[in-house]
């Protein structure tokens, strides 16, 4: 399994092209977040791929070859640090929703709204907690769940950042 | 400074980029474009009769020069006929902007009259789309466009253009850049030093080396290259269906063609060698056969632009990503030509001439001796080649005649050669042959083709009229589609499964007439090169040659599918395993 980070052009048709190369080419994409950047003519991606190394590589290359991704950084090649989100709703009272968070360790747990007898509980984790942490969960109060995606960042020096611009005259 | 419309714009854009001819056909879409062609004459409108047509014609025109085909098409219907033509392109990397109308922009989404989603449906067969969103940007796009469609591995881009874009009333100022600001896309890194010299060493310690050469050679314009090192090495040279031409098929240390119908000799050759040299080719599974099997005792060296064509299929020692031309000449400047094993070459020449002595390709068919009732489709070729004395450029379809073409015309230069390799798209011949006869209106142009392809875009013949084309059509007319035959004699037990047209072909003589040209047909082989020197002597004439062939004839030799590139069918009766 890999980490995909991905920067690319925030435009129109952009996202399609990086999600087409995958059916096109026949790799499984686990799990997929995207949203623009500091830069807003940028979006960044953050993809958890389950292929074998030789796959992983191919992705990568061809990857590169889209004409709007402008970086592309193996997570799982550099250090980095990673976390999901997942919004739980739940059929329980406000009492037992605490407690469920206090003993949720290590997920931090956050009761995020409260209406008539469904409490929603934000949860942070690894991907592997976050998933511990839905299985602990009764099934009979568990209601719905919604997951962001691994998010991922290279840690010190490992930037993902646009280099300048290729100026081409012919 | 003139102002312009987003269509005129668009015309004088292409104007800009030196576009001299634009195949297409109108449509409701493209209509302001259209307007606006018919108002200035730098660049010329060749109307086909399908959309289909003008993309491989464009195509055509690309392998021919090596410059960037250029297509108009309307919005819907257009769109998707241009679809073909445009994966035919892509999939042998042939740089080609196809600009598509499209309808008003307010109107994208309401699923509109003549409406499709361009920029979608063509997504996995183009290197880049664009889809127009303001008329002050259509220079810049077009810019944009072609050094896209030409640069590192060459492929397609499409332009959709909504019609309200290319509005007449919109006036704005026009300036074609001069150069373009690209984040994204930028020229492969340099090739690291120590990897040319791991290549140096491998080469110069090779006993039975192989230089597999594709079309990559042809594209990066490194012929030359290619030809001095394999004479410095005194190596043999294998050419793919895509590079033929890229090494002299004339040249002693030429084996001929390799893979699923290559010579026997190459394809021993790559077997027992201990060094390939991949040179512009990716490793296509009709080159390789079973991947898990191939060519094992081989070191391989990869050359390629495309990074990501290095290690999808076989794995290498030494990839080198970047230009072929620069990369050879920096292999050239470094190579030792004392440090080379001469004598184990020597032999391993040897070697492979006994192979080709053995099962080799006979090119000597015109001859007496081997005339039956019957004409066979390599004696066609092999006249073909004599009344063009080797110089035409030949395109042709996909099946039987195509592999009879490219084993028996020894290409001697690249370009010369046009076919559909990667996609395999029947109807290619004669649009991509009108597209070559456009560019070099002094040359032979001979499309090769099967009484089945031909009829996939025949309705070219109307277009060669208008426009004074006189390509030489030559049929191999073996009354059924004979590839599909093929395989279902020698798989699937003989049953013919709707390959056979029950008496339905037309007179392709009375056809041709029909249109204004000349028809022919020959079923004897005592009269086939007489008929072919008058064919090709008629200059301004299409002359279609309808030659009626043993249908019964199948191409070999054959790889055996899922085996090593050693175990091969030779004939009906022989094989190699």
């Amino acid at each position: 399994m890999s980490h995909i980070s991905i920067l690319m052009e925030n435009q129109p048709g952009a996202l399609s092209r990086v999600v087409g190369l995958f059916s096109q080419r026949g790799y499984n994409i686990d799990s997929l977040s995207v949203a623009p950047t500091n830069d807003s003519s940028l979006s960044r991606l953050t993809m958890v791929v389950k292929e074998e190394e030789s796959v992983i590589s191919q992705i990568l290359k061809q990857l590169n070859k889209v004409i709007d991704v402008v970086e592309v950084q193996n997570l799982s090649d550099v250090e980095s640090v990673s976390l999901e989100i997942a919004i739980v709703k739940l059929k329980i009272t406000e009492e037992e929703a605490k407690k469920i968070i206090d003993n949720a360790f290590p997920i931090i747990g956050e009761i995020i709204n409260h209406k008539d007898e469904f409490v929603m509980i934000k949860v942070t984790g690894s991907n592997h907690e976050v998933d511990d942490f839905l299985l602990s969960l009764n099934k009979q109060n568990f209601l719905e769940v919604t997951r962001s995606g691994l998010l991922g960042m290279g840690t010190g020096e490992n930037f993902l950042i646009s280099e300048s611009e290729t100026t081409i005259e012919y | 400074m003139k102002k312009e419309s987003g269509g005129s714009a668009l015309i004088r854009a292409l104007a800009d980029e030196n576009v001299d001819l634009l195949f297409g056909y109108p449509g409701g879409a493209a209509l302001h474009i259209y307007d606006a062609i018919y108002q200035q004459d730098k660049v010329q409108h060749i109307l086909v009769r399908h959309e289909q047509a003008a993309v491989h014609a464009a195509d055509g025109y690309a392998r021919a020069t090596g410059r960037v085909g250029t297509v108009l098409v309307t919005s819907g219907p257009g769109a998707t006929n241009a679809i073909t033509g445009i994966a035919t392109a892509y999939m042998d990397s042939i740089p080609l902007v196809v600009i598509s109308g499209q309808v008003a922009s307010h109107l994208i989404g309401t699923d509109a009259f003549q409406e499709t989603d361009m920029l979608g449906i063509s997504r996995p067969i183009v290197k880049h789309s664009f889809l127009i969103q303001s008329p002050e940007e259509i220079p810049e796009v077009v810019k944009k466009a072609f050094i896209i469609a030409k640069t590192g591995k060459p492929g397609p881009v499409v332009i959709d253009v909504p019609k309200d874009m290319t509005d007449p009333n919109h006036l704005f100022d026009y300036q074609y850049p001069k150069e373009i600001k690209m984040r994204s896309y930028s020229a492969p890194s340099k090739v690291k030093e120590n990897h040319i010299e791991e290549a140096v060493s491998l080469l110069e310690n090779a006993k039975k080396p192989v230089l597999y050469a594709g079309g990559g050679i042809i594209q990066g314009n490194a012929s030359e290259e290619l030809m001095k090192l394999a004479n410095i090495m005194n190596a043999p040279v294998t050419n793919t269906l895509m590079g033929l031409g890229a090494f002299p098929a004339s040249h002693n240390n030429f084996i001929g063609m390799l893979g699923m119908h290559g010579t026997y000799e190459a394809n021993m050759a790559m077997h027992e060698s201990d060094l390939i040299f991949a040179l512009g080719s990716r490793f296509d599974d009709r080159t390789t056969n079973n991947p898990q099997k191939y060519s094992l005792n081989a070191k391989k060296i990869h050359l390629d632009c495309d990074y990501g064509s290095i290690e999808k299929i076989i794995n290498v020692d030494v990839s080198l990503n970047g230009d072929a031309k620069k990369i050879l000449n920096q292999i050239l400047k470094k190579i030792d030509p004392k440090n080379i094993d001469k004598a184990s070459i020597e032999l391993w020449n040897k070697e492979i001439q006994n192979w080709r002595e053995t099962h080799g390709l006979n090119h000597d068919l015109l001859d007496k001796k081997f005339h039956q009732k019957q004409i066979l489709p390599q004696q066609v070729i092999q006249s073909l080649y004599k009344s063009t004395n080797g110089k035409a450029f030949i395109t042709s379809d996909v099946g039987q005649h195509q592999m009879f073409a490219a084993q028996y015309y020894k290409f001697d230069e690249p370009r010369k050669w046009i076919n559909s390799g990667g996609l395999g798209t029947m109807g290619f011949g004669l649009p991509s042959a009108m597209g070559v006869k456009f560019a070099y209106p002094d040359e032979d142009v001979v499309c090769v083709t099967g009484e089945g392809s031909i009829q996939m875009c025949i309705q070219e013949l109307s277009t060669c009229m208008q426009y004074g084309l006189p390509v030489k059509i030559i049929n191999l007319n073996n009354r059924a589609l004979g590839m599909v035959k093929q395989w279902q004699d020698m798989q699937y037990g003989g049953r013919y499964s709707s390959i056979l047209y029950e008496d339905s072909l037309p007179d392709f003589v009375k056809l041709a007439e029909s249109y204004g040209h000349v028809g022919m047909k020959v079923e004897d082989i005592s009269e086939l090169e007489e008929r072919m020197d008058e064919c090709i002597s008629m200059k301004d004439k299409l002359v279609f040659m309808d030659v009626y062939v043993d249908p019964e004839e199948h191409v070999y030799p054959m790889l055996e599918a899922g085996g090593n590139m050693s175990e091969m069918r030779v004939s009906k009766t022989k094989k190699t395993f």
